[in-house]
């Protein structure tokens, strides 16, 4: 049963993402009009430029607050910055597009449709569900719940939501895709293998990730780089290239000083502001 | 091998009650079995009681007048005495006989209660105030016309209703997404809706050429308000993110109407129709007092004119048991639609 999913997985994998698209911010900030009179409106992003180049895997990491969020919402389409400019391949964003799939925070399932139809959705909204029903069943298989494909949201606990809303932000195939903090929820073993099915659907098509991610061992052993950001107002800190050999070993040499150095930075610009 | 499907928690299941052989369980089971036949037995006896209170207070009166009550309690007495009987074969008989017996028996025992007041001990001024004996009597005796009333009643209701709640979802739905429409319609809305329909009784009498299409007319405007109310406020406050998460998937305006907006509007659209289909009954009611030759609403004032009291009740059990059937269909159809919200899994 297990190697019979694993099988159509895989062809799933090299399926899922399209071939990627470059992406590049430049000099993009974006303020938050106040709540009331008397607070101050929130400068979101200041001045942020990044360029991420086509089937680049991208970590974002930074401490609650800095604008990652935000920083995604605008390359999604959904929010537009203030000033700068953001492209996609060679084309400027303007609004969302299921070229560029984002998975959110929280998983925000359609509470109404069951997981299935949760995960059709990408494809009923393109209109294209009369072509690509047979790919359904795979993305179901792909997130593991296959028992559940008939169970309404509220029956699922927050690691399998969270699986839901990947499979039906994949089902679109996007060139680019946007994930923020997507595996927090999960439990640390489930994480690891969401990790690695990541990192399959990425390499078998190199679709460009942009991966918002509060965990530096995810950030390392996915990315090839990592972009680390500091708060009010959301700035590139610095950028980190990550070069170790795929597949990575979590607890090799160059891993844990990686990792030591990251910590001893973040710790170093916390302490400075 | 698949950790992750392993460690979900299953939907709660409600266990059955398994019967064991052991001797404390059967003990219970004998305490269960106690409190079951007194159950069981609550209906029976009530009726036996009403029957024995019935007999004894209609000594006087015509037979005629109280035969069908005889038979009536007669036929409830051989009944509940079957179902007991049957019960312990028929499970699903049981379950509903436990839940329903206590709140049937009442029921009898109040019919007795009232006829003991009224035939009984004439406590109540006669014409004004008849015994169930003389209501069931009136039913039966005007069964046609009381049908034919109810048939009336019932397509004037679905008409304006359906009428009204098609208008109000056209209209909720619109005001509720687009900010123009929102502009233009809320002060409308304002200013109109509190009104009750009834009030607009003198003139929908002089717009309408016939009682008939002023009645649906009126009971459609009664069910417009409260269900465009209710579905601008659930399509306004359709959570955002669900809208956001749509349109990273492809959606377009039409997907986020109908598949986003109007699905997350539903629970409040429901509560709508609900205090729009009690608005319906008493706005029918009082279209067919005044307006429209037919229906219960005419029976009731119809037979008031007669001073045929009888008529009346038999009219207003009538209307208990239609309107509260409408009620229970529409439930149904809520549980239907929102079974995501209640939780209730089909697999
Ligand atoms: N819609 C909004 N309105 C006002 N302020 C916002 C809004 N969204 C985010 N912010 C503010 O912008 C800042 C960055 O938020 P966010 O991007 O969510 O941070 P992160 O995802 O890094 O935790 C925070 O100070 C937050 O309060
Ligand atoms: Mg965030």
């Amino acid at each position: 049963m297990a190697e019979r999913g694993h099988q159509v997985v895989a062809t799933t994998a090299t399926n899922a993402l399209n071939e990627g698209s470059s992406l590049r911010i430049v000099e993009v900030s974006k303020h938050f009009p106040a709540a009331d009179a008397s607070s101050e409106r929130t400068h979101a992003l200041d001045n942020i430029s990044l360029s991420v180049a086509a089937g680049e895997l991208v970590s974002v990491v930074g401490p609650s607050g800095c604008g990652k969020s935000t920083l995604l919402r605008l390359i999604a389409g959904l929010d537009h910055c203030d000033s700068g400019t953001l492209t996609v391949g060679a084309d400027a964003i303007h609004e969302p597009s299921a070229e560029r799939g984002l998975v959110f925070q929280d998983p925000n399932l359609f509470p109404w449709l069951t997981v299935r139809r949760n995960i059709e959705s990408g494809l009923v909204a393109r209109g294209v569900l009369h072509e690509k029903r047979h790919e359904v069943d795979e993305f179901i298989r792909l997130v593991g719940l296959e028992t559940f494909a008939k169970a309404y949201p509220h029956h699922l606990s927050g690691g399998m939501a969270q699986r839901v809303a990947l499979a039906r932000a994949l089902i679109n195939h996007p060139k680019v895709l946007l994930l923020d903090e997507p595996l927090g929820a999960l439990d640390a073993f489930t994480r690891m293998r969401m990790q690695d099915e990541v990192l399959r659907l990425w390499e078998a098509r190199g679709a460009t990730i942009l991966l918002v991610t509060h965990d530096i061992d995810e950030a390392i052993y996915m990315s090839n780089r990592i972009v680390i950001m500091t708060p009010r107002p959301g700035r590139v800190e610095r950028i980190i290239p990550v070069s170790l050999e795929r597949p990575r070993q979590r607890n090799s040499a160059e891993f844990l000083r990686l990792r030591g150095d990251i910590l001893e930075f973040l710790h170093f610009t916390r302490g400075a502001g | 091998m698949n950790v992750s499907s392993v460690q979900v928690k299953e939907p709660v299941q409600v266990a059955k009650a398994v019967e064991t052989p052991n001797g404390l369980a059967s003990s219970s089971l004998a305490a269960g079995s106690k409190m079951r036949a007194r159950t069981f037995l609550a209906v029976p006896t009530a009726t036996l009681i009403a029957f024995v209170v019935h007999l004894f207070v209609s000594q006087d009166e015509p037979a005629v007048d109280t035969r069908s009550y005889s038979v009536f309690l007669a036929g409830m007495f051989g009944l509940s005495v079957a179902a007991a009987a049957v019960q312990p074969l028929w499970s699903s008989l049981r379950r509903w006989m436990a839940h329903m017996c206590p709140i049937i028996a009442a029921t009898v025992l109040l019919l007795c209660l009232w006829e003991v007041i009224t035939s009984g001990l004439r406590l109540l001024p006669m014409p004004y105030f008849p015994s169930p004996a003389g209501v069931l009597q009136s039913l039966l005796n005007d069964r046609k016309l009381l049908f034919d009333s109810t048939w009336h009643s019932l397509l004037l209701l679905l008409s304006g209703y359906v009428l009204g709640v098609s208008i109000a979802l056209v209209t909720g739905i619109c005001i509720g997404w687009f900010p123009l429409a929102r502009y233009w319609g809320m002060p409308l809305l304002k200013a109109l809706g509190p009104i009750p329909a009834t009030a607009w009784v003198p003139l929908a009498m002089v717009l309408s050429p016939s009682g008939i299409f002023s009645a649906v007319g009126l009971v459609a405007l009664a069910v417009w308000f409260p269900v465009t109310m209710l579905t601008i406020s659930g399509i306004a406050n359709t959570r955002a993110s669900y809208l956001d998460v749509a349109r990273t998937l492809g959606a377009g305006p039409k997907h986020l109407i109908f598949r986003v907006a109007i699905p997350a509007a539903m629970p409040s659209i429901f509560i709508g129709l609900f205090m729009g289909l009690g608005t319906s009954f008493l706005t029918l009611i009082v279209a067919e007092t005044v307006g429209v030759k037919s229906g219960l609403g005419w029976y009731v004032s119809w037979a008031q004119g007669w001073a045929e009291y009888g008529k009346v009740y038999a009219a207003l059990v009538i209307m208990a048991a239609f309107f509260s059937t409408i009620m229970t269909v529409l439930f149904k159809v809520r549980d239907r639609v929102l079974v995501w919200q209640k939780g209730v899994i089909k697999w």
